[in-house]
């Protein structure tokens, strides 16, 4: 009946767009492993502190002021502009306690007049390691919970293919700060856990239609009903992944470095969870052996309401 | 059927009109502003005020308003930067009688703050200040639980005429305890009934190889009290000290079983505060033990019950190790000059105990030299080779002074043998806020700058506005009537968001102010949904009517559906977040709360109120 919309072959395509998401999964795991995630003090433990001056200042200049109160081995660079200066010091260098941001600030004083503090974090290794645990298991249960909620109002089934494409978005954000070395803080993790928030709910909308579909086309095959249903609700995927991005660019391009690595990890994995929920969350629905015998049963009492 | 009930339509307008009004204080903002008030019970009266707008004149600052409010007086500024230049003058002119505490105070007119329509308030990474998470070393007030034992213990053994070898605190790894060593067997057990009878929270242990000896460990009930209220105490002891430093709306809060978070808003010198915060400097009088040689000790003949102490002025001395009265009896503290030497002194006050004890003791010891111990303790975390972490605590003392007592002390007397003014007030300072049950160290800080904070809210509403205008924007032109529909849905839907935080009061932070730029394009997606069910619903060549009514019915379980899931993530991110992760969860619940109520309701009520152009709405979502 349909006289406009989408009609194509998405599952046609499946192989080589899975193949290809297969290899981003695949770089985002190696680089992980390789060059490792740029882990933000949060995670490290360690001072930071950033001061503005009133004039730019040379990075030597500042590191001998440091040096001269007893702060050899700070990182100092430049924030921004060049009279603001990030000053790291490690977790694990000359006591890290919370009385090393005071030194450090004193140190910088001393060195030059009329220095703004801008911000200081310091973070001790205690709860470093507490913060690791705790984004960790958010990550884990967010996923877990989904999952549960998924088999409950779907099928099991549904919820294995939502969990494996919840996990390939928060893969590959990650794995994408990993490549390009953004900083991992606590607001990346958050930034992930929206992520799967988001992607979850462009998955429940094409499951939501394939439920749908299923006593609607009683002879079709499980993969006609999955290409019907995608393409049913493609219109819908561009449009709200259109109107995410279009929120999330200003974040991106004004939002300030505070909030930097947290909206660009956010764009990464809206972008990554638009296509994974048509080919990662609907293909896997394909080997799980789903098939109208499942599904018609319990749609009957939601059938209700035509 | 497209049509609500009068009621329903009548609800939702309601709705969205108290929801503009509750929102509406943060379109005016907040004014930087000083809070004066008086301490013990001093009002700010009519010389005081004259005498805070001659030096605010002499400053070359000047307050856009002076009104006087429940604590005292309120002064609005421009800027931060007259507001902390005020601060300083204001603070020398009236002294130590009157707190001067930096604060931000709504703009709106006050007949919204009167039915209780308050900006949200702003997290500190938006209007600066200072975060600090602490641990409280739990471990350290156990010990002193048991030392107190011990010489509890040495006392009822002496009066009950049972003769020991040694009663002592014993502690390997992570298990301590009391050890009694009694002379005979014989007294074992009346030892073990009186301990018994006398403090059953120890728990004792017989199974001493020689018959002689008693082993007792803190019950664990016992022991968790004793940490729960050295927490307790440590948090009452901060609050008054945060309260000393002068800030308005500070915060002060138990985190998980051993930790409290601080945080003071608008407070610059970190430093200061950190020192304030972080001595866990407390007092101890101890009798100088007279009967033993110096000398003999400082040759390694230290005599048992008694130490070496440095002395602040230098040298050493020897003092008994029984503390007469610790810091928690201390009521008050102030500093000020000896009236015949003329050197800087501290006046303390004893509350009713503690006075009984010090008059008793002194009144014995008259004649004899009385140590005034100072104790500091600091925490080290040092990171071991294999990665996990030692927490180190140092413990320095020092005598301060060590008078001979002329006469019986009562509830007042005053400590002498500070070098400087300066000193005498830090200690009276330290006094008087309390002392800590247990050391604290600092475990993470976060700081941020005034006008950090400020450019962050500026970037904040910037994104806000370029995501509102590029959302509705792509709605109007895809979607025509009902994209316009859906975006005065949107407007709602932010001021709604807006109109919740400001009501709870929840902490508005950057990453909350991201979560609303992300529920802005995420809440649209309701109606697009709605919107390509309707168009679906004319293709298939129902009426108008009828595809609207079917599109709104068949979409909601699928909002649902998509909604709750977001939402579980949206929860899981508020119990594991901590801090701005934490503000950024809030928003984004509430955001989806109220996206399912504007993007269905509210705009289903619209579209049924423009009902008899109905079949115009429809034909445009034909597209």
């Amino acid at each position: 009946m349909a006289q406009q919309g989408f009609k194509v072959d998405f599952m046609r395509y499946a192989p080589v767009i899975l193949a290809l998401s297969g290899v981003l999964v695949l770089v985002s795991v190696l680089s992980l492993a390789v060059r490792g995630l740029n882990f933000g003090i949060d995670f490290t433990g360690g001072t930071l502190v950033e001061v503005q001056y009133p004039a730019p200042v040379e990075l030597p200049q500042v590191q001998a002021a440091l040096a001269s109160h007893g702060l050899e081995g700070a990182v100092v660079q430049y924030f921004g502009t060049r009279s603001e200066v990030l000053v790291r010091i490690p977790a694990g260098m000359a006591g890290s306690t919370g009385e090393l941001s005071t030194r450090v600030l004193e140190a910088l004083a001393a060195g030059g007049e009329g220095i703004k503090l801008q911000r200081v974090e310091f973070v001790g290794p205690q709860v470093g390691d507490e913060l690791v645990t705790n984004a960790a298991l958010a990550l884990l249960y967010a996923i877990l919970a989904i999952g549960a909620y998924v088999a409950f109002r779907f099928e099991y089934r549904f919820a294995i293919g939502a969990i494996v494409s919840l996990a390939h978005d928060a893969i590959i954000t990650v794995g994408f700060c990993s490549l390009v070395g953004l900083e991992f803080d606590l607001t990346v993790v958050a930034a992930v856990l929206t992520v799967i928030g988001y992607s979850i709910n462009d998955t429940v909308v094409i499951y939501d239609r394939i439920r749908e579909n299923f006593p609607r086309m009683r002879k079709a095959t499980t993969r006609e009903v999955i290409n019907r249903s995608v393409n049913e609700t493609m219109t819908r995927t561009i449009a709200t992944t259109a109107t995410v991005v279009l929120a999330l660019l200003p974040l991106v391009l004004f939002g300030g470095d505070a909030i930097h690595s947290f909206s660009l990890a956010m764009l990464i994995g809206v972008l990554a969870g638009a296509y994974s929920t048509i080919y990662v969350a609907s293909w896997s629905l394909l080997p799980t052996g789903l098939s109208a015998r499942d599904m018609i049963a319990p749609v009957k009492e939601g059938a209700q309401t035509p | 059927m497209n049509r609500y009930p009068w009621w329903a339509n009548l609800l939702i307008a309601l709705v969205l009109a108290v929801g503009a009004l509750y929102a509406l204080p943060n379109w005016y903002g907040t004014d930087p502003a000083l809070q004066v008030s008086g301490q013990r019970g001093r009002a700010v009266d009519a010389v005081a005020t004259e005498k805070i707008t001659a030096v605010l004149k002499t400053a070359g600052v000047s307050a856009k308003s002076l009104t006087p409010s429940a604590e005292g007086l309120t002064l609005r500024f421009a800027d931060t930067e007259q507001q902390l230049k005020a601060q300083d003058a204001v603070r020398d002119t009236l002294g130590q009688d009157y707190t001067v505490a930096v604060n931000l105070v709504p703009a709106a007119p006050a007949w919204l703050s009167r039915i209780g329509a308050q900006p949200m308030f702003l997290g500190l990474d938006l209007r600066g200040g200072v975060h600090f998470l602490m641990e409280v070393d739990t471990a350290s007030a156990v010990r002193a639980a048991e030392e107190r034992l011990v010489d509890d213990l040495r006392q009822l053994l002496r009066e009950e005429k049972l003769r020991y070898e040694w009663v002592r605190r014993v502690a390997e790894g992570d298990t301590s305890g009391v050890e009694l060593r009694l002379r005979s067997a014989a007294d074992v057990a009346k030892a073990q009934a009186l301990v018994a009878r006398t403090h059953p929270e120890l728990v004792v242990d017989t199974a001493a190889e020689d018959g002689q000896r008693l082993i007792g460990r803190l019950g664990d009930p016992y022991r968790i009290e004793v940490r729960r209220l050295a927490l307790q105490q440590n948090i009452t002891t901060l609050r008054n000290r945060v309260n000393e430093l002068g800030v308005a709306e500070p915060i002060v809060q138990q985190q998980g079983d051993s930790r409290i978070i601080v945080q003071l808003p608008g407070v610059q010198d970190t430093a200061r505060a950190k020192e304030v915060l972080g001595a866990t400097a407390t007092l101890e009088f101890k009798l100088v033990d007279e009967e033993h040689d110096l000398s003999g000790a400082l040759a390694g003949r230290v005599p048992p019950g008694s130490r070496l102490y440095p002395l602040r002025a230098g040298g050493q001395i020897l003092i008994k190790d029984r503390a007469i009265l610790t810091g928690e009896y201390i009521t008050d503290a102030a500093s000020g000059f000896d009236q015949q030497s003329g050197g800087a002194v501290v006046h303390v006050s004893l509350d009713g105990r503690g006075a009984g004890i010090f008059e008793r003791v002194t009144g014995e010891n008259v004649g004899r030299r009385l140590a005034v111990v100072f104790i500091e303790n600091t925490t080290d975390s040092v990171r071991r080779p294999d990665g996990t972490v030692e927490r180190r605590s140092r413990r320095t003392e020092e005598v301060i002074t060590a008078p001979v007592i002329q006469d019986r002390l009562g509830r007042r007397f005053q400590i002498t043998g500070m070098d400087n003014a300066r000193e005498a007030r830090d200690l009276a300072l330290l006094l008087r806020a309390g002392s800590l049950a247990a050391p604290l160290a600092i475990v993470e800080e976060r700081t941020i700058g005034p006008s950090l904070g400020k450019e962050n809210i500026e970037k904040g509403e910037r994104a806000v506005l370029a995501a509102l205008i590029l959302v509705v924007l792509f709605m109007a032109i895809r979607y025509r009537t009902l994209g316009v529909i859906a975006n005065i849905a949107l407007v709602g839907n932010l001021l709604l968001i807006l109109a919740i935080m400001s009501l709870l009061q929840a902490t508005l932070t950057l990453p909350g102010i991201a979560g609303i730029v992300l529920t802005l394009g995420m809440a649209v997606d309701a109606n697009v949904l709605i919107n390509e069910r309707i168009r679906e619903e004319r293709r298939n060549g129902n009426s108008p009517q009828a595809s609207i009514a079917a599109g709104y019915e068949r979409a909601f379980g699928t909002i649902l559906d998509a909604n709750i899931t977001t939402l579980l993530a949206g929860l899981l991110l508020f119990i594991f977040g901590s801090g701005p992760v934490k503000g950024f969860a809030v928003t984004l619940s509430i955001g989806i709360v109220t996206t399912v109520f504007t993007a269905v309701f509210v705009t289903r009520a619209m579209v049924n109120l423009i009902q008899p152009r109905g079949r115009r709405v429809a034909a445009a979502a034909r597209g």
